[in-house]
């Protein structure tokens, strides 16, 4: 990665009980995700970048100087959007003028996104006219996003945008983000404490942890490390990325397949065959077997070759990372299981996938 | 006859419009940055925006009319200036009125800046708004009830002022002479039915001043529920 297709950004400050330390090199493109539980910083690093949070350190955008040792851009003369938790939709304009508001402020020639294609893509053809006090929160929610992107911004900050959404209002939007995601080349770097929001739209990960970037990298891997440092958590697991290929209408299955074999998903009536989907395993839900049966409930039995084994944090528990073809997976057995089985890296195993989860 | 109660009538109106429009000017930015700062200074600023509130006027018209007197260091500066001194002119009541009233058009302005909260202008920054982009066309139309309370409060407590211009004003007939002073008068001389007219009037008058601001109130308040 050079310079001038990063992000890079080192922020340092301190306030009572909290301090934010971090040096990040992040992609260009795609949607990177900020993660981590609430308190840990996401929000004040994710304000420091756009320059709303005063901190000393350095940002760089695609090569242009934000913020430097000696000098501060202020936010209104930076090429960006944010769209906040909160929409603060202007309540004493419009819709129209609430979209119109930063369109407007930047020269016409600047202008990469037209007002009518942002009104389109959010869907807002017949609220235009309506003020915003009678929009529902998903409504509220996709102005606000139609409103940072008119400003044709080269980065988008996005700060929970969902979290203070209903689950339907989620749903609602969460299709809107994805083909943002496909359409425009701005790079997003999108805040959430939701591992199911952070896998199913980002390509990065950055994960979080009081003040501190305690892991980063593609979004795969990423969540499938075994340093990870959230693999205390019961939802530690890994990620994959595949295609369906089959349907099996009589007994609701579909067949994903990725590189490094197939797993049976139950299917609901979301997915066709071809669909590119993104399915979440979780360790807990993975045990192994040194031979293959067939004589057993599970119907997931997939041959991988052990590539780690550490203990957990929790006693007695070890985490075990596997790889099918070049996709790293999370196996979580007691210690007791490990020893009695003799598993040690470089083995071939076969994993029995108890259950997986489509992520939408 | 009709004169004498039209002159004052007239003087208290032209000196409540001079007050309300030069506050508005002076108070916004008070207001604006009094309800924004972290500075130590805003408590202390504060408190000598609202001493007009708690000093009885004679208090605060004493004061007045020593700095603004001959020996004082305003009549020094507007004596060397060649403006003459300020005690018992219109423009020395003006000013002793905006300073009177500060207080009246500070605190709501304060109080509607401070519910316009941070959210919407850092948003408005984001959209690429300058800071007086951001204060133009964001905070003050956000603010617009306080701006109007303001408004009608200056402008009513004005006519109402008494103490502090008789003060620093006396009692000149077309020049210091407004409403409040001329009943004071009336009642002096025992001319009860002129005291009447103008009593009424202004009893009248400020019943319709309140009615129009809770009004406008009211109907702001459900509009933004609507």
């Amino acid at each position: 990665m050079t310079a001038s297709n990063t992000i890079r950004a080192r922020f340092q400050c301190t306030f009572p009980g909290f301090g934010l330390d971090v040096d990040l090199t992040l992609p260009g493109t795609g949607i990177t995700g900020l993660f981590g539980h609430s308190g840990c910083g996401k929000t004040t690093l994710l304000r420091c970048m756009a320059g709303l949070q005063g901190a000393s350190g350095t940002m760089t955008v695609l090569g242009e100087p934000w913020q430097t040792e000696t000098f501060i851009r202020p936010v209104h003369k930076r090429p960006l959007a944010y769209v906040f938790q909160e929409t603060h939709l202007f309540p004493h304009l419009s819709v129209r003028k609430n979209l119109e508001f930063g369109y407007r402020r930047i020269p016409a020639g600047n202008r990469q996104i037209g007002f009518d294609d942002a009104v389109r893509w959010l869907g807002l053809e017949s609220h235009l006219d309506r003020m915003p006090v009678g929009l529902s929160g998903g409504e509220r929610q996709r102005v606000a996003i139609a409103r940072a992107l008119l400003t044709s911004p080269r980065l988008l900050l996005m700060d929970e945008p969902l979290s203070a959404l209903d689950l339907n209002s989620k749903q609602e939007i969460l299709p809107y983000l994805e083909r943002l995601h496909d359409t425009l080349a701005i790079p997003i770097i999108y805040v959430s404490h939701s591992t199911e929001e952070v896998a199913r739209l980002a390509d990065h990960i950055v994960m979080m942890t009081e003040g501190r970037v305690v892991a980063q990298g593609p979004l795969r891997e990423t969540l499938a490390g075994i340093d990870n440092p959230f693999r205390v958590q019961d939802d530690a697991g890994a990620l994959l990325e595949g295609q369906i290929i089959d349907l099996d209408e009589y007994w609701h299955l579909a067949l994903f397949r990725f590189d490094g074999g197939q797993l049976w998903l139950r299917c609901d009536h979301r997915v066709k065959p071809g669909d590119q989907v993104r399915v979440r395993v979780l360790a807990r839900d993975v045990s192994l077997a040194l031979t293959e049966h067939s004589d057993q409930s599970i119907q997931n039995l997939v041959p991988a070759v052990i590539d780690q084994i550490d203990p957990d944090v929790a006693p007695g528990i070890s985490l075990v990372r596997l790889l099918a073809g070049t996709t790293p997976l999370l196996s979580r057995l007691t210690s007791r299981a490990v020893a009695q089985l003799g598993l040690e890296p470089g083995m071939n195993v076969w994993m029995q996938v108890k259950s997986v989860a489509l992520v939408a | 006859m009709f004169e004498t109660y039209w002159d004052p009538v007239w003087l208290t109106l032209k000196l409540a419009t001079t007050t309300t429009v030069l506050l508005l000017l002076i108070g916004t930015p008070i207001a604006w940055w009094l309800a924004r700062t972290r500075h130590w200074l805003r408590q202390p600023i504060a408190a000598v925006v609202a001493l007009p509130l708690v000093l009885p006027p004679t208090v605060l018209g004493f004061y007045l009319l020593l700095v603004m007197g001959p020996e004082g260091w305003v009549g020094q500066m507007t004596q060397s200036l060649g403006i003459g001194l300020l005690p018992f002119t219109f423009e020395g009541l003006v000013v002793a009125s905006v300073i009177y009233s500060l207080p009246f058009t500070v605190q709501p302005l304060q109080n509607a800046f401070e519910a316009v909260g941070e959210g919407f202008m850092e948003v408005a920054s984001t959209l690429r708004a300058a800071p007086w982009d951001r204060f133009l066309f964001v905070a003050v139309p956000l603010a617009r009830n306080g701006f109007l309370t303001a408004a009608v409060l200056t402008f009513a407590h004005t006519i109402g002022e008494f103490g502090v211009i008789l003060m620093i004003g006396g009692n000149i007939p077309g020049e210091t002479k407004v409403l409040s002073v001329a009943i004071y008068d009336h009642v002096e001389s025992l001319e009860y039915t002129e005291a009447h007219w103008l009593s009424a009037g202004m009893v009248v008058f400020s019943f319709v001043v309140l009615v129009t601001l809770y009004a406008l109130n009211g109907k702001a308040r459900s509009g933004a529920i609507r």
